[in-house]
């Protein structure tokens, strides 16, 4: 496959634009466009032109509308409309044009080299899609303005160089010519080759229309006016409903007591024992959910039977304490042989509770397999993942490509809809029932109990310092579930500390964990982020100065530290009953400095954030406001994980059930203000959407320090806890 | 089964149901509103709230056979003809919606808000909407656009 240019062996290509469905202009990725112009008989060039429907980025008709085909997953986190307008930007086309699809879920098409250089996957998932899909979408926007211009050329008989777009027209200045995209559709020609190079494709930022502007959002109005469909809202013809019972100790295995009962209730149609749980399919949900309650199951053991949560701290305090060495993460210096020359030396532990994601919507999927048993197809809301079909064909034994995924929008995703547990259970629930679309419903409870929750962790820092103060060794030792579930953010690649040791030990206790928005960043950052606060605080040192002598070489990130020092007022003297944190992190490539201002009930416990300021360095910048929306969302979800949110569990069950028992922040709890800076840079673009969240630990920690002068060690941080830490 | 007339954004709905039948899934699956949602099935998170004879409710905890005398149940789709009641347009205006999905329960707790008292405080808007959860962490925007909205009704 070639790679700078795409040659195209001559043919008619006009046929080719008139069969595939009209006049449209398909822009293929490299090397797939010449696949299907080698075609040779009529037959094949038809059957080529159907999966070259898969191919394309865009279509061009003829009454000007042009419909971008977006690859990831819409979540809320706005890349529907971001991804196609950097394709409308270099393709120079008009927006208000522009209607956005989802492309299919083919991933050798579709996918981004985002995760893996050697990989083309489709995965909305670590902020990694406008950072993945950046160059593609560029590229391809670009060479499809190339053809429009290179076909104006052909058609005035003047030379491309003589040709300029602006804003969806081809203009020919020296002929006094203009003519829109869709008028150039019936003239449309590919070129015989399509140019790579940047220098040559693509704009000059400064005539952006698109790009750092901001574009409403694509589908916000139908996300207000209540169109916007979500998988459980997509109509289908005479709906089979599932709903399965799944045990209260995750992985246990279920035995059905009384399935004749089951079976005899109203408008069920059967019961489908699963190794983790058992099915009821109905004719209606409601008949549904009430077989379900009258389900008779006897649990078998599982890995997570006899587990109790909160004494596993005292276990993990063990494992730190015991002789087996776990995997390295970091190791800079010499950390031992400077805590030996250390002037001072700083040891503390911080844990978290586990965290459960909370999307709004509760897991749902629609599958229909056919009546062969040898295809499927499957309306979902994912975040994709490195298997673009979603372990359906695997669930059905069936070959991938007899699997259509029609994704759908998510309402939440924060890492949940990464895993596909939910969309492999639907495909066989509705093997039962071929030729049925089967509608499962996790209820929130399910959703809750059955959750895949962000791991608990123990983790013990000590760090030195010389006489100056300066640090001089950091040790960061971490014991949980999960591998880079807990691993993720340990490092401190922006702070010059000579000597860093980081090490990982595994615990399992079998209960289901999984990337929930940050991962690890969140309890990783606070540990870190607080034990220099805790040096600052014993050095009487302010925290800021702290962190810019740490961030002398980090110009970057040093400049989201004194963005965020201005506009929090950082300087200003403290309001009575305020308190001030500040934190720092690095998460998906994305710099951030944030800064809240807090104060304690120090009758009831109860922690109130007024002011959240941050700072953020992301590179380019394609929704300025997105970004922002983002941030704050991010900042707000963090609050309430800090300060309420915790899952536990005693002899194996998850004690939690729904929002009556698992806290998430309410519109009273919300901030004063929320103010979020982007720093201006040309660099390629970050990840956003986890930036703000795991901000907010530290920031609280180190506010409430500030306050109290008392430290916060254990997440969340509940009123019973900051009262225990108020009156040891 | 039993039969149930349901005033529905207006019209009348017959709708076949058992009488414990939760209005919430007689919308949705019979009548295809979906744009109330489903978020918790115990009046904790507002996804589902409706007007009951202008009054904000969550349908998830209503039965079909309490809502069927006669009352006037407006939901998302009866709001307005286009999408442009004017706490609509202030939601686009300030780009309130993220995922979206609790969005259609938030505006309808809205424009009941501002029904009962159209020019609420700051603390009165949070108060009145604390029943209604956004995980995406929207409720900074959620306060503008209702503030925004406010200003519009007041000026029209």
């Amino acid at each position: 496959m070639k790679k700078e240019n795409t040659t195209i062996p001559g043919i008619n290509r006009r046929d080719f634009l008139k069969s595939s469905s009209g006049a449209a202009l398909f822009i293929g990725v490299s090397g797939l466009l010449p696949t299907f112009i080698a075609c040779k008989s009529d037959r094949e060039k038809r059957q080529a032109i159907e999966s070259q429907r898969l191919t394309v980025w865009v279509e061009l008709a003829e009454d000007g509308q042009i419909t971008i085909y977006n690859p990831a997953a819409e979540m809320g986190q706005g890349s529907m409309t971001s991804l196609p307008a950097i394709f409308a930007e270099e393709m120079d086309a008009d927006w208000a044009k522009v209607r956005v699809e989802f492309s299919p879920q083919e991933s050798e098409i579709y996918g981004s080299e985002g995760w893996s250089n050697n990989a083309k996957i489709m995965l909305s998932a670590g902020s990694r899609v406008t950072k993945g899909y950046y160059p593609i979408m560029r590229m391809a926007g670009a060479q499809a303005r190339h053809i429009l211009l290179a076909s104006a050329s052909a058609k005035w008989e003047v030379h491309i160089s003589g040709l300029r777009t602006e804003n969806g027209y081809v203009y020919a200045d020296e002929l006094n010519k203009k003519i829109s995209y869709g008028e150039l559709v019936p003239d449309l020609s590919i070129p015989e080759t399509l140019p790579r190079d940047p220098e040559i494709l693509y704009k000059d930022p400064s005539q952006y229309r698109l790009i750092g502007k901001d574009v409403a959002r694509i589908e916000i109005p139908q996300k207000v006016d209540g169109t916007a469909l979500f998988t459980m809202d997509i109509p289908m013809v005479e709906p089979v409903y599932a709903v399965l019972e799944r045990g209260r100790v995750h992985g246990a295995r279920p035995t059905l007591k009384n399935e004749k009962e089951i079976a005899d209730l109203p408008g069920v149609l059967m019961t489908v024992e699963m190794d983790h749980g058992v099915g009821v399919l109905a004719s209606g949900l409601e008949e549904a959910l009430a077989a379900k309650k009258a389900l008779d199951i006897e649990w078998g053991d599982s890995p997570a039977s006899g587990f109790n949560s909160q004494d596993a701290y005292a276990q993990y305090a063990k494992v730190l304490g015991g002789p087996e060495k776990g995997r390295t993460i970091t190791s800079i210096g010499d950390v031992n042989s400077a805590l030996r020359r250390a002037a001072r030396v700083y040891r503390a532990d911080f844990m978290n509770d586990y965290v459960y994601h909370a999307q709004m919507e509760p897991l749902n999927a629609i599958v229909r397999v056919s009546e062969d048993l040898e295809s499927a197809e499957v309306w979902v809301g994912s975040q994709q993942g490195f298997d673009s079909k979603l372990g359906v064909p695997q669930a059905l034994g069936i070959p991938p490509e007899k699997v259509t995924i029609h994704l759908q929008y998510l309402g939440g995703g924060f890492g949940r809809r990464s895993m596909t547990d939910f969309v492999t259970e639907c495909a066989l629930l509705a093997k039962e029932v071929p030729g049925k679309a089967v509608k499962l419903m996790w209820t929130r409870e399910d959703d809750l109990r059955y959750g895949a929750y962000r791991p608990i962790s123990l983790q013990r820092l000590e760090a030195a310092t010389d006489r100056s103060g300066k640090i001089t060794a950091f040790s960061h030792y971490i014991v949980g579930d999960g591998g880079n579930l807990v691993a993720s953010g340990i490092k401190n690649d922006h702070y010059n500390i000579p000597n860093q040791y980081a090490e990982w030990r595994e615990v399992t206790h079998g209960i289901r964990l999984k990337h929930w928005r940050a991962v690890g960043h969140g309890p990783n950052k606070f540990a870190i982020e607080a034990m220099l606060d805790d040096i600052a605080f014993d050095l009487k040192k302010d925290p800021v100065d702290l962190r810019r002598e740490l961030m002398a070489n980090s110009p970057k990130a040093l400049a989201t530290l004194e963005e965020a020092v201005r506009i929090s007022n950082w300087s200003a003297p403290r309001k009575e009953g305020r308190g001030k944190g500040v934190a720092f992190l690095e998460r998906s490539g994305t710099l951030s400095t944030g800064v809240c201002e807090i104060s304690v009930d120090r009758n009831s416990g109860k922690i109130k954030v007024h002011h959240f300021w941050s700072a953020h360095d992301a590179g380019i910048v394609i929704q300025p406001d997105n970004v922002k929306a983002q941030i704050e969302g991010g900042i707000l979800m963090g609050i309430g994980s800090v300060l309420t949110e915790r899952i536990t569990i005693v002899d194996g069950e998850v004690q939690q059930s729904n929002f009556n028992d698992y806290h998430i922040l309410r519109m009273e709890d919300i901030p004063d203000s929320v103010e979020t800076s982007l720093i201006a840079s040309d660099g390629s673009p970050q990840g956003v959407g986890e930036s703000g969240t795991p901000l907010v630990a530290c920031a609280i920690a180190n506010a409430f320090l500030n306050l109290t002068g008392k430290r916060l060690r254990h997440m969340p941080f509940t009123p019973e806890r900051v009262l225990s830490v108020l009156r040891p | 089964m039993e039969s149930y007339t349901l005033k529905i954004n207006g019209r009348d709905h017959n709708v076949q149901a058992s009488g414990n039948a939760l209005l919430l899934w007689v919308i949705r699956e019979q009548l295809g509103l979906t744009g109330t949602k489903y978020g918790c099935g115990i009046s904790q998170c507002g996804a589902c709230t409706i007007h009951l004879d202008g009054m904000p409710a969550r349908a998830c905890s209503l039965t079909v056979e309490s809502v069927s005398k006669g009352q006037e149940i407006v939901t998302i789709e009866g709001l307005s003809e286009n999408g442009d009641h004017p706490v609509q347009r202030s939601w686009i205006k300030e780009q309130v919606p993220q995922c979206g999905y609790c969005q259609s329960g938030q505006i309808m707790q809205a424009v009941a808000l501002l029904r009962q008292n159209p020019s609420p405080t700051r603390d009165e808007i949070k108060a009145y909407m604390n029943g209604n959860l956004c995980r995406c962490g929207t409720y900074m925007r959620i306060v503008q656009a209702i503030e925004d909205a406010s200003e519009s009704v007041k000026n029209s």
